[in-house]
């Protein structure tokens, strides 16, 4: 095992997910993907092990966590269940951009409860036309007196619809584009505030991925996020933060299905020899695991250089992303692979580990835009 | 309500090496854990905690690495850790614990005021005597009640609790303070929690030696241990046997004579 020289808490932040993980979502894991259930129970042991606190500072009632405590959270989660790893992970993403841009008045009111895990959050940039030109919002915000009123249709929102609190963006001067999206804090019932279509999906199952739907919705203006013109950048903020998680959530697919690939690899006996002794199956174990480690490596250095500080990291967290993801593509695929026939059938874990893992190169900036974002940082950078 | 957990740090195995010479558990190598049987009486002293308030202070005898079970009971809920430990309690059986536990206890009374409730798991896993728990009650003088699968209600001084037998339970009215034994299936122990682990982590365990609990020299370690393990030896496997095959009925005529005639 390599030594990635966590501190105290964050090996205790592993422990506690890792046991979580084996005690209380192994178990379950693949009942609610059958189900395609939100998985309510689950998520309330997460919160009162205090997990929904990392990502919070500890004057709003968080342990003021940093993004490295977050992915070590998500990975371990991850690792027994990548959909229900994301529930919790998009909490994390809809409570970013209030932690990051919200004034005091709005973080005493939407943080602790968040911290406690007693309500969850969620994020919805994502409309059916705009999904990663982010540019393309059609959801408009017009400010009447003392509050907006939206009007508009969220799509594919995870979380949608079992989450309390939704930062939305909304367009509140269309003809600047981007520059005109601004963010807005909007608590479930809110009048005009509905949920529309919940996808079925390739994985992540008990995820939910549901329509917000506002129509003449009435959000006071105190629930404005930063100022107006504003939503571009807290989205892509949040996303700079949030996208180690991702990659967390896909290292943590990536190392539970290679646990499994290997274990079986030792049961498994054919020409009267398991078949972790052909070389065929030595040289892809040895394959996946070098790459899952160089994942972890690169999510967790990136984590830290963002919890440092030190200016842009839109490059780096992109990068961790892309590799992180096309690894747990690439590892649960082989993991299918090397449970043969029987890892395609539903009867063992791994072919849910490969669905699951698909998703990560998909959402919060498909990896062709995480490239996008990585050329254009690097070019930029060597014109200076 | 003030509560007091007993507990017991186990090795994490179904099987117990012994050490042939001394007759005593072989510890090395082997990852230590709360006894099961104990997390289910922590649970339980947080539970009353968070319905009746007061502490939960928890109690163990054992090396000083026993410490590390008082901290897992500390990140669940508890308040206090204490620990027990002397070179004198070395080669106790359950009078000698029970003695030496009673005494912590009695400290705790003294220094941290009156308890109320005492609760420890039904039996160790390594040991599996089922003594100790009652041995303390004894000791201290106070009621017990062993077996407890439910604390129905506590009122007045008076609790009323269900107690699990073979057949079914029983329901038992005690007053306080008392000592219960539990079963399993009396709750679910929580998983810690972050803050819980934390807190636990910058925890002061108390510890005290046979002096501190001004113990009686000779109810102590080996002298003060009735019990005299003579030899431990794993039982020789069960040998032959017969298998008796054909109709239930005629197989059951078989059997009846074979009981007359050989065995009987």
């Amino acid at each position: 095992m390599m030594d990635y020289l966590l501190t105290d808490e964050q090996k205790m932040i592993q422990e506690l997910t890792r046991k979580i993980a084996d005690e209380k979502i192994r178990p379950v894991a693949a009942k609610y993907d059958a189900k395609e259930e939100f998985p309510w129970p689950v998520i309330k042991v997460l919160a009162e092990s205090d997990l929904f606190a990392i990502f919070v500072p500890e004057q709003y009632g968080g342990t003021g966590g940093s993004v490295l405590d977050l992915c070590i959270a998500t990975e371990e989660l991850s690792r027994a269940c990548g959909s229900i790893a994301v529930c919790y992970a998009a909490s994390a993403l809809g409570t970013i951009p209030i932690v990051l841009f919200g004034n005091d008045e709005q973080n005493k009111k939407y943080l602790p409860d968040l911290a406690k895990g007693k309500k969850i959050a969620a994020f919805a940039v994502t409309e059916p036309e705009a999904g990663s030109d982010a540019s393309a919002i059609k959801t408009t915000a017009v400010k009447k007196g003392d509050h907006y009123v939206l009007n508009g249709t969220k799509h594919f929102i995870t979380n949608g619809g079992e989450a309390e609190t939704y930062v939305v963006i909304a367009m509140t001067d269309k003809s600047k584009g981007a520059r005109g999206a601004s963010a807005f804090i909007i608590e479930k019932g809110t009048p005009g505030f509905t949920f529309g279509k919940k996808e079925e999906k390739l994985g992540i199952r008990s995820s939910s991925t549901r329509e917000l739907i506002f129509t003449d919705c009435k959000v006071p203006k105190e629930n404005l996020l930063a100022k107006e013109g504003m939503g571009f950048i807290v989205t892509m903020r949040t996303f700079d933060k949030s996208r180690p998680g991702v990659a967390a959530q896909a290292l943590g697919i990536a190392q539970g299905a290679l646990d499994h690939a290997v274990k079986y690899a030792r049961e498994r006996v054919q020409f009267g020899k398991p078949i972790s002794s052909f070389q065929g199956i030595q040289w892809m174990i040895a394959d996946m695991a070098t790459e899952v480690e160089a994942a972890r490596a690169l999510v967790y250095a990136v984590a830290r250089t963002i919890d440092a500080g030190n200016g842009s990291v839109s490059k780096e967290s992109a990068m961790a992303k892309l590799f992180a993801s096309d690894v747990a593509m690439k590892v649960t695929t082989d993991a299918v692979q090397i449970f043969g026939g029987y890892g395609y059938m539903r009867d063992y874990p791994v072919e849910k580990y490969m669905r699951d893992a698909k998703i990560t190169q998909i959402y919060e900036g498909t990896n062709q835009i995480q490239r996008n974002i990585i050329a254009l940082q690097i070019i930029k950078e060597l014109a200076k | 309500m003030n509560i007091i957990v007993c507990i017991k740090q186990v090795p994490e195995t179904t099987e117990v090496r012994i050490n042939p010479e001394t007759n005593t558990l072989i510890r090395d190598g082997v990852k230590s854990i709360i006894n099961p049987f104990d997390m289910y009486a922590i649970e339980e002293g947080v539970r009353l905690k968070e319905k009746f308030g007061g502490k939960v202070m928890v109690v163990t005898m054992g090396p000083p690495q026993a410490e590390a079970a008082l901290k897992e009971a500390i990140a669940m809920g508890a308040d206090e850790g204490i620990l027990v430990s002397d070179r004198a309690f070395a080669g106790s059986d359950t009078w000698a614990t029970s003695y030496t536990l009673s005494s912590a206890i009695k400290k705790i009374g003294k220094e941290f005021g009156s308890y109320d409730v005492i609760l420890c798991g039904k039996q160790a896993s390594d040991g599996d005597t089922a003594q100790v728990g009652p041995g303390i009650s004894t000791h201290l003088d106070i009621p017990q009640v062993t077996y407890v699968k439910k604390i129905e209600e506590i009122k007045d001084s008076i609790a009323r609790v269900e107690r699990m037998t073979e057949e079914g339970f029983d329901i038992v009215e005690v007053h306080l303070p008392v000592l219960f034994t539990v079963v399993k299936e009396i709750n679910e122990p929580r998983i810690p929690s972050l803050k819980g682990m934390m807190r636990a982590k910058s925890a002061k365990i108390i510890s005290w030696s046979a002096k501190d609990m001004n113990c009686d020299p000779d109810n102590l370690g080996l002298n003060g241990s009735p019990t005299k393990v003579v030899k431990i030896f794993t039982p020789p496997p069960k040998v032959g046997g017969q298998i008796l095959q054909g109709e239930p009925d005629v197989v059951a005529g078989k059997i009846i004579a074979l009981l007359k005639d050989d065995i009987l």
